[in-house]
């Protein structure tokens, strides 16, 4: 419900005798919840809309004949309801009594005991159990897949699971069958939901009211009450989804999320839900490491403490602060990436921190910077219930967003949005979408500038909009002007009627909005697609209001809070930058350092360095270049050249294999802190276990280091570190932790006071006026030719997450997905004579890989798509590490590669 | 069949129809004799196809030049099939029935060579014992039946046929509407809401696209109930000429006919007339130069009852499970893929055009105060003369019982008649001369229905009739809400044991209980109404039900069964 429309009208209402308020468009049902008026239910989740199948929430309402159900019946002005007549009780009574004849009454053994809303009610309403017995459902189990156990002999046929698995999920995998009192659910066709389209979200179990869906990794480890319950912000991608670890032991026992709550309302994926096994993990570090004749043996605390700070000093000593670089990490808290920053740049004295943003959405700054002001998504999840359309273009949402997707699927079949996907592959979302523009991999801009044409042919675009609130319109029109419809189509290989119709449905929506991953960012003109983006919203009139704006999907969970708290080699916290004289004083003076005057090297310019001599030490925290970076060839000679290489990690990664010292950390379960969002939602990380052996938080870590170094930073606890940034950081002034432990607060939050921000750019630009900025149309700067016939294009699978480093080791993702699978089209597949499961060779300039052939109609022909997660098919031995000149980001979405069977 | 593909005008409509009505006079000399055999799904059952072939031999080898030999839908009297009738050229109409190869031959000896009527196989006509069955009825819905082709649309438009579209195309929407309104027409899918005032809202619905639909319910799963199939077969056109003047009065552009799979003549009857109906352009793209276009296909249904209801009906036409979603939002409002859509039952639809044709005044001049014109029922049971009656609303119970159904069977005595099949109740002798209208039938515990009637003799066990529907319910029900997947199991399995001899104290108690709960509480019709069966028959016979729990004896044991026959 739009909070604005609450104000401006209110329904008034009396449920027994008491007046309350609600919104227009409201239930019963959500209006007395909202005021904590008991009505019971069993088939209402919040996250869909209403079947009203269980019959349960019924209420009488003056002037009605019967009874009516509250789910399903909206309020209007002077309804007087009653919900607590002997009428309704007897009512609900002999409901409760019918659903009870058909349920197995093994509450000894339930997992769900305590924690079932079925026992509840019936506890509640004191239910005869045998009254209505007569025939009921057979044990009937479905458990033939690694993570869900369904068991019909407890379900009562709420529908929940099904309406979530097709209206929120898009899935489709299990439904009802049958008729009568036969009826059931099951996966589709009664198979094993391992072939229907399931993709183990887990959301059917969130929602199930009994104990008929289970969690197959946490059954029998713990009855409810058992357990303490921690909320905290899930360590995988950017949307920030909040869960609850149930902990016994110092063990997580089962994760769940609250319905209904939280930016996620307590959808998960399966990686959220089932991946978090590689925090118990054996290989889990749990001792400070130091490799010595090429073997890695374990050292106390203090040894690695005095051994990595002397080593630095006398680097310090004698190449100067300047030959020191530091990684950053997008997995860690605000607060130790603020303090890494400081680290870099206090301790040591250099600028040279930076951390994977780079390789993912530098471009999406650099882009949207000089047009906009602010290089963040300008809206907020919410927001998508008020767009009339959605373009996604360059993000495959449904594999690397999940939850983001789940929100886009939902608002498609439930309320008509007009969805368009851009993409050069057949993703999953495109099964929803109103249109799918399918472009030749490298030629977005030509596409985007498609569009722009047909708008302001067809006179869609919105002029008051560009009048009053951008700058340089008539100097950017010719910029697109040449792009017709039939040149796109040659260019880009999109249909021209369709480039056509989705133009229209963009240009005409009353409120639109672009959503874009590193299908836009990662290419040597990934600041010019981030441009092109930033233009087209702009002609709709589309920034700065509800349902609208440019929203870049940011990649790993707290890569915006690295990027907002300064570990980048230009800005401190905040986007504030270090040559600016009158910035750099502020810091030192609450620093007490002199700082650095120059910006430092980027990720790729350290790596070079390292190669070059020029970088003696690489200090890195909770990252893995080796893995994630172009050319990780080049890459490895780096790290083999350089004089100290210290890496902070849960685990020994492929990076780690090069170190000298390696610090084990604590993961995200086992530290307090704050992660921020790609909607620039700041939420608190809350710690759950503590540490396995002696691995340490990275912020104790960095402080004990920075006192061996001489510089005391003096914090006690993350909190300390919050107040401190929200002291030096205007964007974040107004967040500590009394405000942040009782709701999110989205940045810009300039004071104590502020409410936060849902939508940027809303009365003016940060900028002050929007900029349309021509731009050119160019190819990748590799392309296809006679050696290497194929476009190489590389991604994200739902199942793994950036380097494996977590999901590799999660026992149940890597039963569904143990390996590289290359996406190649069906008719390459046809001329190269490969066939879908065959293993088969990808060869690029750089380098070669094997990988498992996944051949079907998805992908565009003459493209091929791999994941870059595998270690075993390291997908950046491939890619061309050519870089955008402005953005520094390497082009992983396009080279020229061959295939072969292996 | 060749199509005519010949986009039409109203004169070409008109000279079609004086072609027509010339090719199929009779002279007396020329063409003398206009045999018609009747090839419903009834007739074919009993084997009108070989009839129809005997008659085609005949003729081809007696080398007979003066008969026009055609084929209809059924003509109702579906007891005595198979059948056919000879018009003679003063327009004398003679049925002849329980056909079968020999009587053909006499037939054809006798009276189509011989000239006289075959007064040894007891024709019906007007002087016949039989014709009682034919007196009293009203052939308004079916003046059609048994005098047209149905895969022959020129013979629909030779009987009139799309002149109301015609009339129709003429007045605005608005003007149509209010004609249908002034009528009185009811909808005859069982609810009864005033036809006028529900296109009247679907016109006024705002469409989130400009797309709206039309539908037209021929799901027809009662057991016992045929109506609908009938009117499929023998009379298509009117069907889809109902249909057009609804899709221009709301303005849709796009329509359905669901049938289910189970009635393959009716969709093969369909399939063709919408062919034809296209071929001449009244289905199409500017449809008799008006303007106005409409696109028309058939959807078979998977046979469930409860896909007839609407909203589970549209579920199904969009490819998912046939599942009831709560109302409000009506289809009207938001139907089929969230658009506006007008559904209606097909005999309400085969009303529109005579009322479009004849006037208002017309139709409402037949009837009770809220309930005008004709209603078909399926009459079967303990009756002597089954078959599809169509009869005045007003009439009561008892004149269709004894004079159109000819009386019980085997002089019983009369117990009980149901209608509204699993959805409808029972009535006992006392409340016989209840007329048929919407209100007073639900009065006495019943309701119209689409048109079952089901009479019983006194053999019957009511508790095993009524166990014999809520059976059949637990089947159908979707399955989705509790009071209807569960207690409708939980009554069944009570009238079972207390069938089988082995009812407890406080059974019948429960089954009210269960009853009122159900009826109030369900999401749809099917569950608001499956209790009725059982709640009027302990209304009215519970001393059936009292008998078997302190005997504790079983139907078979009381030489009771209920006795309920699809027809
Ligand atoms: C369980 C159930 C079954 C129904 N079956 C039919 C049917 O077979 N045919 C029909 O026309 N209406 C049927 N209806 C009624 C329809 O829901 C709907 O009211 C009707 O098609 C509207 O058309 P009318 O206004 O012309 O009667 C059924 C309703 C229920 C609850
Ligand atoms: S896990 Fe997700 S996709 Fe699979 S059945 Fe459940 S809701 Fe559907
Ligand atoms: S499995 Fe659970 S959620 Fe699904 S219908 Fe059954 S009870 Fe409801
Ligand atoms: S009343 Fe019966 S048929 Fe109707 S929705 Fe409920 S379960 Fe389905
Ligand atoms: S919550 Fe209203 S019917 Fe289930």
């Amino acid at each position: 419900m739009n909070k604005k429309a609450i104000k401006e009208e209110q329904i008034t209402i009396s449920i027994n005798g008491i007046k309350i308020n609600g919104s227009p468009g409201q239930t019963i049902l959500e209006v007395a919840l909202e005021n904590d008026i008991f009505i019971p239910h069993l088939c209402y989740d919040p996250r869909i809309n209403i079947q009203g199948a269980c019959r349960l929430c019924l209420v009488e309402i003056e002037g009605f004949r019967e009874a009516v159900p509250s789910c399903i019946t909206k309020i209007s002005q002077g309804l007087k309801i009653k919900t607590d007549t002997d009428h309704i009780r007897n009512l609900i009574k002999l409901n409760l009594e019918l659903i009870v004849s058909d349920h197995p009454l093994d509450c000894l053994t339930c997992e769900s005991c305590g924690n079932c809303e079925l026992q509840d009610l019936a506890y509640l309403y004191d239910i005869d159990q045998n009254r209505f017995r007569g025939e009921v459902h057979p044990k009937k189990v479905f458990e033939d897949n690694p993570f869900i156990i369904r068991d019909n002999e407890k379900c009562i046929l709420c529908g929940r699971c099904v309406r979530i698995c097709d209206n929120l999920i898009g899935a489709n995998a299990i439904g009802y069958a049958g008729r009568g009192f036969d009826c059931e659910i099951i996966p589709a066709f009664e198979q094993s939901l391992k072939d229907t389209d399931c993709i183990f979200c887990g959301n059917c179990i969130s929602t199930c009211p009994v104990g008929a869906l289970q969690a197959k990794p946490y059954l029998k480890k713990a009855r409810a009450w058992e357990t303490k319950k921690i909320q905290t912000t899930c360590p995988y991608c950017g949307v920030g989804c909040q869960i609850n670890l149930h902990v016994k032991n110092n063990k997580i026992v089962n994760i769940t999320s609250d319905v209904g709550k939280n930016i996620n309302k307590g959808s998960l994926c399966v990686k959220g839900k089932f991946g978090l096994d590689f925090v118990h993990d054996s290989k889990r570090l749990t001792s400070p490491l130091k490799k010595r004749d090429g073997k890695f043996e374990k050292i106390s605390w203090t040894n690695a403490m005095g051994s990595i700070s002397s080593k630095l000093k006398e680097i310090i000593k004698n190449h100067g602060p300047d030959s020191i670089g530091i990684l950053s990490s997008a997995k860690c808290t605000n607060e130790e990436n603020f303090l890494l920053s400081r680290f870099a740049r206090a301790t040591i004295g250099t600028n040279n921190i930076d951390h994977c943003a780079r390789l993912c959405h530098a471009s999406t700054i650099t882009g949207l910077i000089p047009t906009f002001g602010s290089g963040a998504m300008t809206n907020s999840f919410e927001d998508i219930k008020d767009s009339d359309a959605v373009i996604v273009i360059g993000s495959n949402t449904t594999e690397a967003h999940p939850v983001i997707s789940y929100e886009l699927i939902n608002q498609v079949i439930e309320h008509n949005l007009k969805l368009i996907v851009i993409d050069p592959r057949k993703i999953p979302l495109t099964k929803y979408a109103y249109i799918h523009l399918q472009q030749k991999p490298g030629t977005d801009i030509a596409v985007l500038l498609g569009l722009m044409n047909v708008i302001y042919e067809n006179d869609l675009h919105d002029t008051e909009y560009i009048d009053k609130r951008t700058e340089n319109f008539e100097n950017f029109i010719n910029s697109f002007k040449e792009y017709s419809p039939e040149k796109v189509e040659q260019l880009s290989g999109v249909i021209k009627d369709d480039l056509i119709e989705a133009a229209k449905v963009y240009g005409s929506a009353k409120t639109a909005s672009i959503f874009y991953s590193m299908g836009i960012t990662q290419h040597t003109c990934g600041t010019e697609n981030v441009i092109s983006v930033a233009n087209l919203a702009m002609m709709g009139g589309n920034v700065g209001k509800k349902g609208g704006g440019v929203n870049p999907l940011r990649g790993q969970n707290n890569v915006q809070g690295a990027c907002d708290l300064g570990a980048l080699p230009n800005v401190y916290s905040g986007y504030q930058y270090v040559e600016d004289n009158e910035i750099r004083e502020k810091f030192e003076k609450e620093w007490g350092k002199k700082l650095p005057p120059k910006k430092g090297l980027t990720v790729t310019e350290m790596i070079d360095g390292a190669l070059s001599g020029k970088i003696k030490v690489l200090y890195i925290m909770g990252e893995n270049p080796m893995l994630s970076d172009p050319d990780i060839l080049h890459v490895a000679q780096g790290l083999k050249n350089l004089d100290l290489l210290v890496v902070q990690d849960i685990f020994i990664t492929e990076t780690g294999e090069f170190a000298d010292f390696i610090l084990p950390s604590a993961c995200f379960a086992e530290k307090n802190g704050t992660f921020t969002n790609t909607d620039r939602r700041i939420q608190r990380v809350n710690k759950a276990l503590n540490p396995p052996g002696e691995a340490m938080e990275d912020w104790k870590i960095i402080c004990r280091l920075s006192e061996k170094l001489g510089y005391n930073m003096g914090y006690s606890s993350v909190s300390e570190i919050m107040d401190e940034i929200a002291k030096v950081t205007p964007i974040y002034a107004g967040i500590n932790y009394k405000r942040l432990n009782a709701s999110p607060l989205q940045w810009p939050c300039t004071g104590k006071d502020h409410p936060g921000t849902d939508i940027l750019h809303a009365k003016n630009f940060a900028r002050g006026k929007g900029r349309f900025m021509p731009v050119e149309f160019s190819l990748p700067a590799e392309n296809p030719d006679k050696k290497y016939p194929y476009i190489l294009t590389t991604g994200r699978i739902l199942y793994h997450f950036h380097t494996r480093t977590m999901t590799g080791k999660s026992e149940f993702l890597n039963l569904i997905a143990p390996m590289a699978l290359a996406h190649i089209n069906e008719e390459d597949g046809r001329d190269l004579n490969i066939k879908d499961g065959e293993k088969i060779r990808l060869e690029t300039r750089r380098g070669k890989i094997e990988a498992v052939a996944k051949v079907d109609g998805n992908i565009k022909k003459g493209v091929v798509f791999i994941p870059f997660h595998f270690a075993e098919s390291p997908a950046n031995k491939l890619t061309n590490p050519v870089l955008d000149p402005k953005a520094k980001i390497p082009e992983y979405k396009a080279c020229a590669v061959s295939i072969s069977k292996v | 069949m060749t199509i005519k593909t010949k986009k039409i005008n109203g004169k070409e409509l008109e000279e079609i129809k004086a072609r027509n009505i010339k090719g199929n006079t009779l002279d007396g000399k020329v063409k003398k004799y206009k045999v018609t055999v009747h090839l419903g799904t009834c007739g074919i059952a009993s084997g009108a196809d070989e009839i129809k072939k005997q008659v085609e031999k005949e003729i081809k080898e007696k080398e007979l030049k003066n008969i026009i030999f055609t084929t209809s839908g059924c003509v109702g009297f579906c007891s005595r099939e198979p059948m056919l009738t000879i018009k003679e050229p003063d327009n004398k109409m003679i049925t002849y029935y329980d056909l079968d190869e020999e009587k053909v031959s006499v037939i054809f000896k006798e009276h189509l060579i011989g000239g006289k009527i075959a007064e040894s196989l007891n024709p019906i006509n007007s002087s016949s014992e039989l014709v009682s069955f034919y007196k009293y009825q009203v052939s308004r819905v079916l003046h059609n039946r048994g005098e047209i082709n149905s895969f022959r649309i020129e013979d629909y438009i030779a009987k009139d046929g799309y002149k109301a579209l015609i009339k129709a195309l003429d007045k605005s929407p608005q003007e149509v509407i209010e004609i249908v309104k002034e009528s009185g027409l009811r909808g005859r899918g069982g609810a009864g809401f005033p036809t006028g005032i529900k296109w009247e809202f679907c016109k006024n619905a705002k469409s989130k696209t400009s797309l709206k639909y039309v539908v037209c319910n021929g799901d027809e799963g009662d057991p016992g109930a045929f109506m609908d199939r009938n009117l499929l077969e023998s009379d298509p056109h009117s069907i889809l000429e109902g249909i057009l003047i609804a899709a221009y009065a709301i303005g849709a552009k796009k329509g359905y006919i669901y049938v289910r799979a189970e009635y393959p003549l009716a969709i093969k009857t369909l399939e063709n007339a919408i062919k034809q109906a296209k071929g001449y352009g009244l289905i199409g793209e500017d449809i008799l130069d008006s303007g106005f276009s409409f696109d028309l296909s058939i959807f078979q249904g998977a046979g469930a009852f409860v896909c007839g209801e609407e909203t589970a009906l549209l579920k199904s036409i969009e490819s998912k499970r046939g599942m009831p979603v709560p109302k409000p939002p009506f289809p009207a409002n938001e139907g089929l893929y969230g658009l506006p859509t007008l559904i209606n039952n097909v005999e309400t639809f085969s009303n529109v055009a005579q009322i479009i044709l004849k006037g208002a005044n017309w139709f409402n001049s037949m009837g009770t105060d809220k309930s005008k014109g004709t209603k078909i029922f399926a009459l079967t049971g303990a009756v002597n003369n089954v078959g599809l009656v169509e009869v005045p609303m007003g009439m009561t119970l008892r004149e269709i019982i004894f004079k159109v159904g000819g009386g019980i069977k085997e002089n019983k005595k009369f117990k009980a008649v149901q209608i509204g099949g699993p959805s409808g109740g029972c009535i006992p002798e006392e409340y016989l001369d209840t007329p048929i209208d919407y209100e007073k039938v639900q009065e006495v515990g019943a309701i119209m229905g689409s048109g079952g009637m089901i009479v019983l003799d006194e053999d019957t066990c009511m508790v095993d009739f009524a166990r014999f529907f809520m059976d059949f319910i637990q089947d159908e029900s979707c399955g989705q809400c509790v009071p209807c997947r569960i207690g409708t199991k939980r009554m069944l399995e009570i009238l079972t044991r207390i069938t089988e001899g082995n009812g407890e104290e406080g059974d019948i108690e429960k089954l009210e209980e269960l009853g009122k709960m159900i009826k109030e509480t369900s999401l749809c019709g099917l569950g608001k109404t499956a209790p009725n069966p059982v709640l009027s028959t302990i209304k009215y016979f519970r001393k059936d039900y009292e008998e078997h729990i302190e005997t504790h004896k079983s139907c078979k044991a009381l030489h009771r069964k209920a006795k309920i026959k699809k027809v």
